[in-house]
């Protein structure tokens, strides 16, 4: 998968009630969640993010929480790929889990600006600032994530493994 | 080459030694759900179409955060949860009036036990690492997947030894030591890491102090925070586990990422600034901040343990004229025994509000919440921006003591400042 798009800054340790406050955590519906995305930090994010933009941040993303409301939300208010210098072990796993790509790359983080034009190719590892012209290499998946991401996320992971098992569906 | 806990814990699982780096799935023993978090796994556990969750037995839901309901929506979750535990027979699911804040709940009725992995939809879940389980948070996709198979993808993690030396000072608890412990490691220090506490202070401390520090874990990015079972343990758990656990120990030549030693002789009780738990100083740098609010409570700090520590600085004392003082007992039990022993009374008092188990305030969620430029001492385990409510609200974190005598004092000081 290629994402192109422009990007949006910001820093160390990211909290999750930075990117959904809890008092917005009453919803399971990702189009409401979409409307408070990041408004711990920037109240107009989720007027101006545009579907297709790139979130950038530096390191220990999604620190804090396990809510899932986190990932789910950026989901939803457009935001196609997390590109960051770290991420913290929950906000990772959920992101697999439901299927954002999130890439970590501490040089692309560090180097890139706040509305710079990055190009992501999941496949390959490889991220382009066209802005800045360069050009960052990112570790693949392990295996196991591939297959995940492949079946399209944890749930549909899981729907095949039960139809292989017959695990107690009837 | 040797093992630790959380190596020797997974392998046990999966029937064969398993190392650092590797991504197993492995059977859990507990699975655990909240009121926020368990809606948006019962969303995805429905698609699937099943009759059954794997064990109703094995899976807990607890309403905890937005309950007794906040308001309607609070309540239309709480009954989307209420009805999926009586649909699929769970078991353990724990309505408004048997139930308490999760992670102190859990230990107490002895749904976890040394041995196991327990997963839960709520990051503070490492607190149950204090009984020398391998407890860690995941989401609720994740709850979902493990109400359907009983099984959970993880990458074992690397081990950091943090070893306790010497002895504690006076009101120096097991708060002070993980608050003290995250200021030297920052909020990402043990990310991805099993954090494993030892060392003879940590073998002296009580149950309660133990959960406190391995509640924390998740503060420094620690996938779980493991103490080594022992008598303390034991003791704990023999009057009420309903099934049989097992004790793993490190071995002596365990492969560790690193190793922290820590000379508990020297440490204050800590207080953490915001708006990180990692930004602590020693009491005696405090300075001089004034508060308007204090909580005590949540599953950092709101055992029966924590409640005698306040009503010690508390007793013929008042909260001063310009704080409030909320004070949340953490279980239906806790809040029970703190009737009996009369620390209620000593709480009510000296002019504090004491309520129902809830996690309430400490998410900014309800019972306490923050106006602008309000400013809280908080025995809870986040300082984060907005947490307890206005995005220019402040909460600094502490021990039950050092909340209790700043309550009295209107600024943050230690219990000797109001004794
Ligand atoms: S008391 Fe606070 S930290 Fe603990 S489970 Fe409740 S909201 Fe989370």
């Amino acid at each position: 998968m290629v994402i192109k798009g422009k990007i949006h800054s910001f820093g160390n340790d990211v909290n999750t009630d930075d990117i959904i406050p809890a008092v917005y955590l009453d919803t399971t519906e990702p189009s409401e969640l979409a409307k408070y995305c990041m408004i711990g930090i920037d109240p107009t994010f989720p007027s101006r993010v545009i579907s297709g933009e790139i979130m950038v941040a530096n390191k220990n993303f999604g620190c804090g929480s396990s809510r899932e409301h986190a990932p789910i939300a950026i989901k939803a208010c457009g935001i196609a790929c997390v590109v960051a210098a770290s991420f913290a072990r929950i906000f990772y796993r959920n992101a697999i889990n439901i299927g954002l790509p999130i890439i970590v790359c501490p040089e692309a983080a560090g180097e890139s600006n706040d509305g710079d034009i990055l190009e992501v190719d999941t496949d390959q590892g490889t991220i382009k600032n066209l802005t800045t012209d360069k050009t960052y290499a990112t570790a693949p998946f392990p295996e196991f994530m591939q297959r995940l991401i492949a079946a399209g996320g944890l749930m549909e992971y899981v729907r095949i493994k039960n139809a292989t098992a017959n695990l107690h569906s009837k | 080459m040797g093992k630790t806990i959380a190596e020797k814990i997974l392998g046990a699982h999966m029937g064969r030694d398993v190392s650092p780096g590797e991504l197993i799935e492995v059977d859990v023993d507990i699975a655990l759900g909240n009121d926020i978090t368990t809606p948006l796994a019962i969303v995805e556990f429905e698609k699937l179409g099943l009759k059954s969750v794997f064990d109703q037995d094995r899976v807990v839901i607890v309403p905890d955060h937005f309950a007794p309901n906040k308001d309607v929506k609070a309540a239309q979750q709480c009954k989307m949860v209420r009805e999926f535990a009586k649909k699929y027979r769970i078991t353990n699911y724990f309505e408004v009036g048997r139930m308490g804040i999760e992670h102190a709940l859990l230990p107490e009725q002895g749904l976890v036990l040394p041995g196991d992995i327990i997963i839960g939809a709520d990051s503070h879940t490492c607190t149950y690492g204090a009984l020398g389980s391998f407890a860690t948070g995941i989401g609720s996709t994740d709850l979902a997947a493990v109400m359907a198979t009983g099984q959970i993808w993880f990458m074992v993690p690397e081990s950091i030894k943090f070893i306790f030396h010497g002895s504690c000072q006076k009101w120096v608890s097991g708060k002070d030591l993980i608050l003290h412990t995250i200021g030297r490691i920052g909020v990402d220090g043990a990310n991805y890491a099993a954090m494993e506490f030892c060392g003879e202070v940590i073998s002296s401390l009580s149950m309660s102090d133990r959960f406190t520090m391995s509640n924390m874990a998740i503060e420094a990015g620690g996938k779980c925070g493991i103490i080594q079972a022992d008598e303390t343990t034991i003791e704990y758990v023999s009057s009420r586990a309903k099934r049989e656990y097992k004790i793993y120990k490190s071995d002596d030549n365990a492969k560790y990422k690193e190793v922290y030693e820590f000379d508990c002789s020297r440490i204050e009780p800590q207080v953490a600034f915001p708006h990180l738990p990692s930004n602590t100083k020693p009491i005696s740098e405090v300075g001089d901040i004034k508060i308007d609010q204090g909580v005590i409570g949540s599953c950092t700090n709101g055992r029966i343990e924590d409640l005698r520590i306040a009503a010690q600085v508390l007793r013929g004392k008042k909260v001063h004229p310009e704080v409030r003082l909320i004070i949340i007992p953490a279980t239906q039990a806790i809040y029970q025994l703190a009737i009996k022993e009369g620390l209620i009374d000593i709480f009510i008092e000296a002019q504090a509000v004491v309520s129902t188990p809830t996690c309430g305030p400490c998410l900014g969620g309800h019972m306490g919440i923050l106006a602008e430029g309000e400013r809280a001492i908080a025995t809870t385990n986040r300082n984060f921006v907005g947490r307890m409510g206005h995005p220019k609200s402040e909460v600094y974190l502490a021990s039950p003591a050092i909340a209790a005598a700043s309550c009295i004092s209107g600024r943050i000081v230690a219990p000797e400042e109001v004794l």
